[in-house]
């Protein structure tokens, strides 16, 4: 089953951003894609989305996908509800209860622009998850919301995911993330995947776990940062 | 209250209505206009305004009365209500159907937009006589008039309005997997609402005045008629009364673009309040 990326190329110009990249992701499986900016994580996104229509290779995906964007991208002229069933079949039951999941069943009514960040967020997550994907694909997603917000949507994530098993793609600039949710890391550089570690920590994690403590000098290392510049 | 006072956002004034410093900022607004009447009246009741310069305001409105009763005022304003109205639908409806057919796809702005464009730097109001040579001095001229000044500003807004939509939602349609037709119908038209109503407000001032001037150059019925008949006797009074009700349909046609507006764009209160 599981989702395969071969030889899979993107140049903008000259600047190749990917190049011959061979990927798989396993079902259920939660993967985070680590780079610098510019790095081309994005792009890979955007190409397992399928809203990039120059990329070349092989990319096969089975079963449905779902994208929840950096900014929550809620239709500002329909309902949150509305938000919810957007292009969907299914019974508006199944929405509310997608809701009801992220916490945002009284808001139902409410027109998106009134939400705050966070709650514009979880909306987002419900929308991508009532379409019931095998592939979650999460473009930093959690990069505009407050410190204190993101830990609650981090939870909401790991909870999420717990539950529908799909597998995700998290791609992320925050190395901290990326120990505390997933179950793999991949670094983006050159155009390629250049590491690709396993993580075994059990859930709920802690920022001092040795094994965590150890990965993250190696993928701050490979991002091209000495752990002693920072504080 | 300060000596300066700039422009503030209208929607947000409109959101604080009430307040005591608010009301009486709204009735000092009365004041200069009605001190301007009174000094008109004087000026009339002196002989130093003569009234075929102007009447005097007791006048005009004792001539408006008159022109109620007599029917004459009702019925050139049914008239002149209908050619805005026939001329606004058809106007309307053509200019939105063109900026549908040009914002939609690529092909369809290469054959619309450019005649759209040529067209545009005409002025409309020099067609008139062509008009006249096409269509007689009938009502189609007038209509016709009307709804090519209509089309315009329904056109360019409506057609900006759909390129303008922003591309992030259309992305999110792809993920969603909409078909055209939903994206069209959810994310296409409802983005370009707000900058059509804008057009739509737009054209209804051009369609009042498109309105006065083909009815000023061969009406035999309608306000204009009422208007020109009045210059031939120098009544200025009927003249005033003629202009104050153009201006008073123009209000009331913009007030329901307002009420439509707000109805139409509630989604964006939360955020302008």
């Amino acid at each position: 089953m599981a989702t395969r990326l071969s030889g899979v190329a993107r140049a903008f110009g000259d600047r190749v951003v990917l190049d011959s990249l061979d990927l798989v992701l396993g079902d259920g499986e939660f993967t985070a894609l680590l780079g610098r900016s510019g790095s081309g994580k994005s792009t890979l996104l955007r190409a397992l989305a399928g809203l990039d229509h120059e990329v070349t290779g092989t990319i096969d995906v089975t079963g449905s996908v779902a994208v929840a964007f950096q900014e929550p991208r809620l239709v500002p002229w329909k309902r949150l509800l509305a938000n919810i069933t957007l292009g969907l079949d299914a019974p508006v039951t199944k929405a509310k209860e997608a809701l009801a999941e992220v916490g945002l069943a009284e808001r139902a009514d409410a027109w998106p622009l009134t939400l705050s960040g966070g709650e514009a967020q979880r909306a987002s997550l419900a929308r991508a998850l009532v379409r019931e994907p095998e592939l979650l694909l999460l473009d930093e997603p959690f990069s505009a919301l407050d410190a204190l917000t993101r830990i609650t949507v981090h939870q909401l994530v790991l909870e999420l995911w717990a539950r529908h098993r799909p597998a995700v793609l998290l791609v992320t600039h925050d190395v901290d993330e990326a120990l505390l949710l997933a179950d793999r890391v991949l670094v983006l550089d050159e155009g390629r995947i250049a590491h690709d570690v396993s993580i075994t920590a059990g859930r709920p994690r802690h920022r001092e776990d040795p094994e965590l403590v150890a990965l993250r000098t190696t993928l701050l290392a490979a991002l091209g940062v000495s752990p002693e510049g920072r504080s | 209250m300060s000596v300066v006072e700039l422009a503030r956002p209208i929607e947000k004034a409109r959101a604080t209505p009430k307040g005591p410093r608010r009301r009486v900022t709204a009735w000092h607004r009365w004041l200069s206009p009605l001190a301007l009447l009174v000094v008109w009246q004087i000026a009339s009741a002196t002989g130093l305004l003569p009234e075929r310069l102007l009447a005097a305001p007791a006048d005009i409105a004792s001539t408006a009365v008159e022109l109620t009763q007599a029917g004459t005022l009702p019925t050139a304003i049914g008239v002149s209500l209908q050619r805005v109205l026939i001329g606004f639908l058809v106007g309307g409806t053509a200019g939105i159907v063109l900026a549908l057919v040009a914002g939609l796809s690529r092909a369809g702005e290469n054959a619309v937009d450019p005649i759209m464009q040529a067209l545009r730097a005409l002025p409309f109001f020099g067609l008139i006589p062509l008009f006249i040579l096409w269509f007689g001095i009938g009502e189609e001229p007038k209509i016709l008039l009307v709804a090519l000044a209509v089309s315009f500003p329904l056109y360019l807004n409506t057609f900006s309005g759909i390129r303008g939509v922003d591309g992030k939602l259309a992305e999110v349609a792809t993920t969603l997997k909409l078909s055209r037709g939903q994206l069209i119908r959810h994310i296409v038209l409802p983005g370009a609402l707000p900058q059509t109503l804008v057009g739509l407000r737009q054209a209804l001032g051009v369609a009042w005045l498109a309105l006065i001037v083909a009815e000023q150059v061969n009406a035999t019925t309608g306000l204009g008629y009422m208007i020109n008949d009045a210059r031939e006797f120098l009544r200025t009074d009927v003249i005033v009364v003629g202009l104050l009700v153009y201006s008073a349909l123009g209000l009331a046609t913009d007030a329901i673009v307002r009420l439509l507006e707000r109805r139409a764009l509630a989604w964006r209160r939360g955020f302008l309040a």
